[in-house]
């Protein structure tokens, strides 16, 4: 039998704010233990919440990006539940009248991983639809040693979304995608750094397994623990195999929490669903509802960006590069950006695209961390433009920009790169390489048609010239003087 | 003269300090003295620092509008330095980090700030009784309670060991313990004194207040505390009058309801007299009487055990042995044998649920569990949902009676103060006693209670207070002052003194 | 309202309170009395309110997202039962 799976994704995104969700305490990653704290967000006896003006903003442009429905009227819930990490055993969140509803992130080719862009499963653009974004607070770190915890509270408060998508998801790849369009549109709005690996975005994976055609989900579990984009791809490949085999084994699934251990490659049983909590959600009797369009929304409209999409089709529009190239370029806010600096001056802006996507690439520099001032590429590429260097001449010129991080005029001068151009010069050079003796077969064969004979003549000027004779104007002269033998 | 300075209101007070004819140092030593002769019998006070606050009378500025007064605190507000039990054992050993709004108020008034007063533990009672660290008593008989939940703060200042004293009123804390000691306590509406430092019992009904020795009194101290504050953000942006400054105008021409559901049987006959000579005593003044219906009032009490517990339940879940107060001394083995295998023991959850059983007393338990149920799952609809439109009703009774009355009058308790140990076995009687206050809460409106008679007394019960209750709308504080200050002017309750 | 009643020690474990047999036979009676009493509640006819959709507010309460200061380590762990390195400590947790 054929399985399809079923996947939704949970995720917390911690906001970018300077304060905390309800204190003024420094919203900060790291810090020594307990010392980005104040009796609000330690949860003393008698302290009130005041809620982050920021932060509701920056919520409500996170719905706007992802074509949420914001509510008008949204208020703070409170969640239950004993843990040390938490600071009042209950968590400030939102319930029934979240901030954001509805949605969708849309998963472009390249937010696939690198080998299923190929595939022709991979379903490009699909919308994966949103159930709600909330605001809460963040809980505290804890660290765990022999018979023991030690909490650290620098962290507790932190303004945390929850986005909640629909269960449109269907293989590994798509949750893979999903989290990378969503980082990125996140980045792009300056709401998140959205680092994995810092905490700053997590993941709870929802999957069940269904024969394929079939109606009804199957019973779903869910994954913790996951740290990284690619982690949440295994542990679905590992959870829906899983799943498959126990269902084909004849064993009932259960739904319960697993929790995913990289190293091993596997899931394991936390919890089951007898264990599930109770959080007995009620109102926030310390805060008072939200009125988003007394100015909230205005405000959230005000920081809207440009989205992947639109950057994509204005750059491939405005630039003259190919569609590929506007999507990689677009796919970091940041990257688009240095693009643009760079292409501002070029008079061939697709040739600075080439030199970032293709020679910046080809010696393996990442792309997201270039330092280099964007201005030297198109001074780059308006020297090869303009003829002053012949585009071998170029790339040498480019290797010693990145790798000795001087300026292209800079280096073009003290290396005396400069291309001759003079025909009285070519053409000496032009009649030397053809009455070459060795040359006498290469003459025959351009003689007898062959083309491309021609470079082997170029290649000897250019030999001649030390690398300075202009290609272009070489060929143009061999092909004459060849055609007048 | 240090006897009359000790029944001194703290407006009498402040005329003397002014003039200098007194020192604050002499006010703060005259009290100290009243408090080591008196308080062993009353037991108003948890925490007392007279040197601390003898310094303090050294540096008072007298030009303050409290200047130089010594005022006692509940035990539920934060004094930054000094412990804040809730009477609890659970916050055993706490000593808070920072000041309760209210006290950040009070201290750039100028006022003294001198000892704790005894409450029920974290507010939940009427008799102070639930202390966990003994009772209070009583100023005008010490075998009788003085009322809770604030029933340190009102026997402080019916003993006159205190010139006024904060409290909290969720259901009637403030009011009902007013009228048992013969003080004064108003309990303003909702959002009009900052709640931040306050520890809350139930957040969306709890209000800090005065109990004074008079009218007077109560308005200079809701001058100080009133206004908004950026740290509550439940506090309120609604202007805050000078509330002196109409109080002499009379009730002439005055609207004053009189609910028919608030004088019912079970009201003590006494009780009910006195009221109703208060209610006479207003038609004299000029005002004039109406009788209004409050409907939903039977609902209240069962409104506000749901609402009240439910919040409770959460907001007493930070008490947990983690970051301060009392943890467990037990220590529990990481894994235990059952039938032979070893099983792990969750050690944190059993660290939580020892040091909580330890913590807390039974009355405290009892609403943990009631609030923690009426929110559960599968039962959240059918109590706090459906409670909370009733309150929405009780909300709306009070809405239709203030379009009609500029203040309604009610007794504040169906019963004076009753003996010690008389009710603590049935919680629900001991709700009952609040059952004229607790919709007030419920509908976010302000209410003041004051003295309006006594009890005949008789071979082993002496004269005991009653108190008249002022319900007024809304930031209604100026009126209901202005409604109370028009009796207490016409009548002589107030300058009683008790048998201390 | 459920005609089941409440199950004390199951909602004492909810609220992380251990009781004894007594306390919870005690507490069992006297909370059934109370939940008696409440349920007079039942009678009352909400439908008015029930039709009334909470309204959204006339002005919102947030606060600007500028600095205030934190308080010191030492300070944040001077009522704590037990700590080390800066850090609160509990039993080892389990998630
Ligand atoms: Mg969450
Ligand atoms: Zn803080």
């Amino acid at each position: 039998m054929e399985y399809e799976a079923v996947i939704g994704l949970e995720v917390h995104v911690q906001l970018r704010t300077n304060t905390k969700m309800f204190c003024g305490c420094v919203n900060k990653y790291g810090g020594l233990p307990n010392t980005h704290v104040c009796p609000i967000c330690l949860g003393m006896p008698g302290v009130m919440p005041t809620p982050n003006h920021d932060a509701v903003v920056k919520t409500i442009l996170t719905g706007l990006m992802l074509e949420c429905n914001i509510a008008t009227r949204c208020k703070f819930d409170r969640k239950n539940y004993f843990y040390p990490d938490m600071p009042k055993n209950y968590q400030i969140s939102q319930y029934d009248e979240p901030l954001c509803q509805g949605g969708a992130v849309t998963l472009n080719l390249l937010a696939y991983p690198k080998d299923a862009q190929k595939l022709e499963t991979t379903v490009v653009d699909k919308k994966i639809g949103l159930t709600r974004i909330h605001l809460e607070e963040d809980v505290a770190k804890s660290q765990h040693s022999e018979g023991q915890s030690g909490i650290d509270f620098n962290r507790a408060g932190t303004p945390l979304m929850e986005i909640v998508s629909e269960a449109d998801m269907r293989t590994p790849e798509e949750a893979f995608a999903y989290l990378t369009a969503l980082k990125q549109i996140l980045i792009y709005g300056n709401v998140s750094d959205a680092d994995m690996e810092k905490g700053q975005m997590r993941c709870d994976v929802n999957v069940s397994v269904r024969p394929r055609g079939q109606k009804e989900f199957g019973t779903k579990c869910e994954v913790k623990n996951l740290n990284s984009i690619s982690a949440v791809r295994r542990s679905l490949k590992y959870e829906i195999e899983r799943q498959i085999q126990d269902i084909e084994e004849g064993k009932k699934i259960v739904q319960c929490t697993l929790r995913w251990d990289d190293v091993a490659g596997k899931t394991n049983v936390m919890r089951l669903k007898e264990q599930a909590h109770d959080y007995r959600y009620f109102p926030e009797p310390d805060l008072l509802p939200l009125n988003t369009s007394l100015g909230l929304k205005t405000e959230a409209e005000a920081l809207m960006p440009e989205l992947p999409s639109a950057k994509k089709a204005r750059l491939a529009k405005d630039f003259g590069i190919s569609d590929y190239q506007a999507s990689v370029l677009s796919s970091e806010v940041a990257l688009a950006d240095y693009f643009e600096k760079a292409a501002g001056p070029a008079k061939d802006k697709a040739l600075v695209a080439n030199f970032l996507l293709n020679d910046y690439l080809a010696i393996g520099s990442d792309l997201t961390a270039i330092t280099l001032p964007a201005n030297w590429f198109g001074e780059l590429a308006n020297e090869l433009t303009e003829g002053k260097i012949n585009s071998r001449q170029a790339k040498e010129v480019f290797g010693i920009m990145v790798n000795e991080n001087l300026a292209p005029a800079e280096i073009i001068k003290a290396r005396g790169f400069v291309q001759v151009s003079d025909t009285a010069q070519l053409e000496a050079w032009c009649d030397a390489a053809i009455s070459n003796p060795s040359s006498a077969k290469s003459v025959a064969d351009y003689k007898s048609g062959k083309v491309s004979a021609l470079n082997a003549l170029k290649g000897q000027v250019m030999k001649l010239s030390k690398g300075q004779a202009n290609p272009q104007t070489v060929g143009d002269i061999l092909e004459k003087k060849l055609k007048a033998l | 003269m240090m006897m009359k300075l000790i029944h001194s209101s703290i407006t009498e007070l402040r005329k003397q300090l002014v003039t200098k004819e007194i020192t604050p140092l002499e006010v703060v030593d005259a009290l100290v003295a009243r408090i080591e002769a008196v308080d062993p019998q009353v037991k108003a006070y948890l925490h007392l620092d007279a040197d601390a606050a003898r310094e303090a009378a050294k540096n008072a500025d007298i030009s303050k509008p409290l200047g130089g007064v010594p005022i006692a605190i509940k035990d539920v507000l934060n004094v930054k330095g000094d412990p804040c039990t809730c009477a609890s054992r659970i916050l055993k050993g706490y000593i808070a980090p920072y000041d309760a709004t209210a006290i950040t108020k009070l201290r750039d008034a100028g006022a003294i700030l001198l000892g704790r007063t005894n409450m029920d533990e974290f507010a939940m009672g009427s008799s102070t009784e639930n202390s966990s660290w003994g009772s209070t008593r009583n100023p005008w008989s010490l075998e009788h309670i003085p009322g809770g939940s604030s029933g340190g703060s009102a026997a402080a200042v019916g003993a006159h060991t205190a010139f006024a004293a904060l409290g909290s009123d969720t259901g009637g804390s403030i009011r009902q313990p007013a009228a048992l000691c013969g003080c004064v306590g108003l309990k303003p509406t909702y959002g009009r004194v900052s709640r931040y430092g306050l520890v809350a019992f139930a957040s969306s009904l709890d209000q800090i207040g005065p109990f004074t020795k008079t009218v007077s009194d109560a308005a200079l101290l809701m001058n100080v505390l009133s206004g908004h504050d950026s740290l509550d953000n439940t506090s309120s942006r609604e202007t805050v009058p000078d509330y002196t400054a109409r109080l002499d105008c009379g009730v002439k021409g005055m609207r004053l309801g009189v609910p028919k559901e608030y004088f019912i049987e079970g009201i003590d006959p006494q009780v009910n007299a006195a009221v109703k000579a208060a209610i006479e005593k207003y038609k004299e003044l000029g005002a004039e009487i109406v009788e209004i219906s409050l409907p939903h009032t039977e609902h209240a009490v069962a409104v506000y055990y749901i609402i009240a517990t439910a919040e409770a339940s959460a907001n007493l879940a930070r008490f947990d042995g983690v970051r301060y107060g009392h943890r467990t001394a037990k220590e529990f083995p990481a894994s235990i044998l059952v039938n032979g295998e070893k099983e792990k023991v969750n050690q944190v959850l059993e660290m939580y649920r020892h040091t909580r059983a330890e913590g807390f007393g039974p009355e405290v338990k009892r609403r943990i569990i009631l609030g923690t149920y009426v929110l559960s799952s599968g039962y959240a609809d059918a109590y706090y949902k459906h409670a909370q439109k009733v309150q929405e009703l009780i909300r709306q009774d009070f809405t239709k009676a203030f379009q009609k009355v500029d203040a309604i009058l009610t007794p504040t308790s169906p019963t004076a103060a009753f003996k010690a140990g008389e009710r603590t076995a049935s919680p629900l009687q001991m709700y009952l006693a609040d059952i004229f206050t607790i919709a007030v809460n419920l509908a976010g409106v302000c209410g003041i209670s004051l003295p309006c008679g006594f009890t005949e007394p008789t071979a082993d019960v002496p004269k005991l207070p009653i108190g008249l209750q002022i319900i007024g709308p809304n930031w209604g504080e100026e009126t209901i002052l202005r409604v109370a200050r028009a009796y207490e002017q016409s009548t002589t309750w107030h300058t009683e003194l008790p048998p201390l | 309202m459920s005609s089941q009643g409440i199950d004390v020690k199951y909602v004492a474990d909810l609220a992380r309170l251990q009781l004894s047999d007594e306390e919870i036979a005690t507490f069992q009676k006297q909370l059934t009395d109370i939940l008696g009493y409440v349920a007079q509640l039942q009678q009352v006819d909400v439908s008015s309110v029930e039709a009334i959709t909470a309204s959204a507010p006339t002005s919102n309460n947030l606060r600007s997202d500028d600095l205030k200061p934190s308080i010191s380590a030492e300070a944040a762990l001077a009522n704590s039962p037990s700590q080390s390195d800066n850090l609160f400590i509990v039993p080892r947790m389990v998630e």
